[in-house]
């Protein structure tokens, strides 16, 4: 079709065109090459640990009861369990342990946890991180202060494997009572309550009634936690791009400034084309395909070089920012996760504020006057 | 048959700059014959070769191709149909550095939608019938005076137009060269196609080919 | 304001949008007043010239603009999951003033640009520019539209608040919205699926006549409109359930995502463009009666015929197979 092999010829002459003026278009595909790897490996990475937030928070109890005191979270009584067990579609309520224990010596707070099975006392497990900042490995001895200030010697018998160590960096797991007297918890309070509900559908209906019943209790439910979360790192996704947009602006002049200064050459390559019959609509057919060409070429290599960089190098240039202030830094690999939804994101980002710039360029070399040529 | 009746053309109008090229010129090319425009540089010959070959409008008058008036068709239109009727020649060749003298002369034929395959044959021939053909996939940088001009009037042939319009086009070559090219153009005009030629070259003015020589001075004719 | 890429991008693309519009209709205001296609004047040369800058623009803006509605549908769906209650893109929609209307006012730029690039595609096609008047007010109407679109769009997208956990309270006593029921409130108590049929007979039917005679396409462009109105609306009330196969989900969304095969697109494309380019023959016929057009015109418009045919019968096809096969019994 006519159509067809005219598209392809003003193709090959671009492509032509393009090499031939190699300094200045491999300027503007660097810096539009780094433009999509900075904002795809944003976007990737915030993608990505939302989607392994919600694997994790699958596991996490549909609703948990904690008691406040003063506005402040305080223990739980027992006898609240077996209030709550009595609501109506209320399958399963626990106790659960755990709190925070403050090590002086790194500086970072940890986690501490009743495991599932029941280990022998005066043993740990511990996660990852706190491994790496202790120095501490199996076998090895760990000493706490309780709260009575005395001292208390833990044995590692486990280290949790890697692969869980965005949970569980800085977990340790010891058993019950073990941690009642770490703590000085009493016997008849738990740290707080894990609710299970028949009908996911009750969720907000039960909650309700858990305030209802037992007011100085909070009830949180875990779709909110969610949503936190992905607030939280969407927040921190906005404001790098946010940040970013001073490079998009900058690469945005740049690239009107490359497409407009037209040198000698370009004008009367252009003027040629003109004079030997080329309309303004197949110059600015031959504009439209460089710029496709430069984008498509500088999206799909930024994109490429962004997933490399979130998923196999664990975004070593921005990972803090985004991660969050901390001391125990989990070290993971984030699961690849791209959609098409993101590439139309970035597109927006990036592509259209360089086509915005660039058509006015064109348009004004593409009406260089035919006659000009037969000037010179 | 092209016609032009009383064109003027006038550059940067009402500024302080404003120059009259072509004054009050009217004319009438005769199909199939070469005419010669003669006059020193600076008489307009040009901006006549401009008008007439559709690359510019006057600023008045009228002009015919053949019995369709073309004097305010919008850029648009004027352009397709330069492409089909008209070749045109450049005095400095205006080839495309950086591409080889083939893409050089399939180059007008591209927006056309012809496939690739059927311009390079066309190319092709034309550099046969030139003597090039074994220059053909050499970059134009390296090619000889004469062998760029020959080039360039593959280029202009391409389209297979009706008309050739050559400006000033012996003006780099020596007598010998010269003389080819003229050789050239009788075989054109012999295929049928007028030949208008700008020129104050005697070799040009006064060879036997050339069938009418319009003088032309200071923007009017003589 | 929800602080997302996404969002970011639509915010941006928007403003990009509207003031590539808004510049090429300041050109076009002066083109309106100035165009004399009889003088050869530098002027007049340089507003021919620059009637290429203004398609090429529009002709960008229809492409983002229809990109950008994808984009804004996705972004809904993609943030439901921050609004108590809502299970897809229409509860992100109702979360916040001026979401479907943002939606309505993108549909509608959607039509006109495309609109706009069919009566101009004919403009050039005659050697005299015959309808440059009316492709340049059309284009001034399109410029304030698409700066509502960008108001409402803001306005939407900068006061939308997820529902997130707050101090000590938890989201039970930030948030008093109710569940938010998936369907499209305006369409649910029309019966216009009645319609439906009828409407994809009387396109079918004079698209044939417009193709055989040659005359009728302003009526052929009205019964497209009509169609397009009646399709939607019977797209979200009665035919989405047949493809969920659950007769309470009555959702224009949902049908675009991986879990239908993305049946949505094809459905939304052929509707959309068998509308558009149907009102694109009506208007080409309507300018074309007259002067240079008058030999041009026809072919055109045989063409657009065909392609809005086509697409309408891409979008009956697939609505009776989505329907006949679909495991809902009604």
């Amino acid at each position: 079709m006519e159509w067809i092999e005219k598209q392809r010829n003003v193709l090959d002459f671009t492509l032509s065109s393009i090499l031939r003026r190699k300094g200045k278009n491999i300027a503007l595909f660097t810096v539009y090459t780094a433009m999509v790897f900075l904002l795809a490996s944003v976007m990737f990475f915030t993608h990505a640990i939302k989607k392994e937030a919600a694997l994790v928070l699958r596991e996490a109890p549909e609703i948990v009861v904690q008691r406040m005191q003063a506005g402040r979270h305080a223990l739980m009584p027992l006898a609240y369990l077996e209030k709550i067990r009595a609501i109506r579609g209320v399958s399963r309520v626990e106790g659960r342990l755990w709190g925070y224990y403050y090590d002086p010596v790194v500086g970072a707070n940890y986690t501490l946890l009743t495991g599932r099975k029941s280990l022998p006392p005066g043993s740990m497990v511990i996660g990852n991180g706190i491994s790496r900042a202790r120095g501490v490995y199996e076998g090895d001895l760990m000493s706490f202060r309780t709260y009575s200030g005395e001292n208390a010697g833990f044995k590692v018998t486990e280290i949790l494997s890697a692969e869980s160590e965005l949970v569980s960096a800085d977990l340790m797991l010891v058993n019950e009572e073990d941690l009642r007297h770490l703590f000085g918890l009493p016997r008849e309070f738990v740290t707080d309550l894990a609710v299970t509900v028949r009908n996911p559908r009750e969720l907000n209906t039960i909650a309700a009634k858990i305030a209802d019943l037992l007011p100085d209790a909070r009830p949180i439910i875990r779709d909110e936690i969610l949503r936190t979360y992905e607030a939280a790192f969407d927040w921190r996704g906005g404001i790098m791009v946010v940040l970013l947009a001073g490079a998009v602006l900058a690469f945005v002049i740049f690239a009107w400034d490359k497409g407009s200064g037209l040198s000698a050459g370009e004008r009367r390559e252009i003027g040629i084309l003109k004079a030997i019959g080329w309309e303004t609509s197949d110059i600015l057919l031959m504009k439209f395909w460089e710029g496709a060409v430069i984008s498509l070429t500088a999206f799909l290599l930024g994109t490429i070089l962004a997933y490399l960089h979130v998923f196999f190098a664990s975004s070593i240039l921005f990972g803090p920012a985004l991660k969050g202030w901390s001391v125990l830094y989990p070290s993971f690999k984030l699961m690849p996760a791209v959609d098409l939804y993101q590439v139309a994101t970035l597109f927006f980002l990036t592509v259209v504020p360089y086509i915005a710039a660039s058509i006015l360029p064109s348009w004004q070399a593409a009406t260089v006057d035919p006659d000009s040529i037969m000037r010179t | 048959m092209i016609r032009l009746v009383n064109i003027r053309k006038v550059f940067n109008a009402g500024r302080h700059n404003e120059f009259t090229a072509i004054e009050d010129v009217s004319l009438t090319i005769e199909q199939g014959r070469v005419t010669v425009f003669n006059g020193p540089s600076g008489s307009g010959k040009t901006t006549l070769l401009s008008i007439i070959g559709c690359m510019a409008r006057p600023t008045a008058g009228r002009i015919w191709l053949e019995d369709r008036e073309i004097t305010s068709l919008p850029e648009r239109f004027l352009t397709s149909i330069r492409r089909g009727t008209y070749g045109f020649i450049f005095q400095h060749f205006n080839l495309v550095r950086g591409i080889s003298a083939l893409e050089n002369a399939m180059l007008p034929a591209f927006p056309t939608g012809q496939s690739r395959k059927s311009l390079v044959q066309k190319a092709g021939r034309l550099f046969s019938i030139f003597g090039i053909a074994d220059r053909a996939e050499s970059r134009v940088e390296w090619l000889s005076g004469g062998e760029q001009q020959r080039v360039a009037i593959a280029r202009a042939l391409i389209n297979d137009p009706a008309i050739i319009i050559a400006d000033e086009p012996t003006a780099h070559l020596d007598t010998k060269l010269s003389e080819e090219f003229i050789g050239i153009f009788k075989l054109l005009r012999d295929d049928g196609k007028t030949v208008i030629i700008s020129s104050h070259d005697p070799v040009v003015c006064d060879s036997p080919i050339v069938d009418r020589v319009i003088s032309i001075r200071d923007g009017r004719l003589q | 304001m929800i602080l997302h890429p996404a969002i970011i991008a639509l915010l941006l693309s928007s403003i990009i949008i509207c003031l590539m519009v808004v510049y090429c209709s300041y050109h076009g205001w002066i083109l309106v007043r100035k165009w004399d296609i009889t003088s050869g004047s530098e002027l007049q040369l340089q507003l021919e010239r620059r009637t290429y800058l203004v398609s090429t623009v529009l002709g960008y803006v229809f492409a983002f603009e229809l990109v950008s509605l994808f984009l804004y549908i996705f972004t809904a769906e993609n943030l439901h999951s921050m609004f108590v209650g809502a299970m897809c893109a229409a509860g992100t929609l109702n979360a916040g003033d001026f979401g479907y209307s943002t939606l309505l006012v993108k549909i509608l730029v959607f039509f006109l640009a495309g609109l706009w690039l069919i009566i101009n595609h004919a403009n050039n096609k005659a050697h005299d520019y015959p309808l440059i008047k009316q492709v340049y007010v059309l284009l001034l109407v399109i410029a304030p539209i698409t700066v509502v679109e960008m108001v409402l769009q803001s306005i939407y997208l900068l006061h939308l608040r997820a529902d997130v956990i707050t101090s000590c309270c938890g989201s039970l006593f930030s948030s008093s919205a109710a569940a938010v029921s998936p369907s499209v409130p305006f369409a649910a108590g029309l019966r216009l699926h009645l319609l439906l049929w009828p409407a994809l007979f009387l396109v079918v039917v004079q698209g044939a006549f417009v193709l055989a005679k040659g005359r009728g396409a302003s009526v052929f462009a009205l019964f497209c409109a009509a169609a397009f109105v009646v399709s939607i609306v019977s797209v979200i009330t009665y035919i989405s359930p047949y493809i969920y196969e659950l007769p309470t989900h009555a959702c224009p969304f949902c049908i675009l995502q991986a879990e239908y095969n993305y049946r949505g697109y094809v459905l939304y494309v052929s509707l959309f463009g068998g509308t558009l380019t149907g009102m694109g023959a009506g208007a080409v016929d309507f300018f074309g009666q007259t002067g240079s057009l008058r030999e041009i015109m026809p072919r055109l418009r045989s063409r657009l015929v065909l392609i809005s045919l086509t697409a309408f019968l891409v979008f009956a096809l697939l609505v009776a197979c989505s329907m006949v096969f679909s495991n809902l019994k009604s």
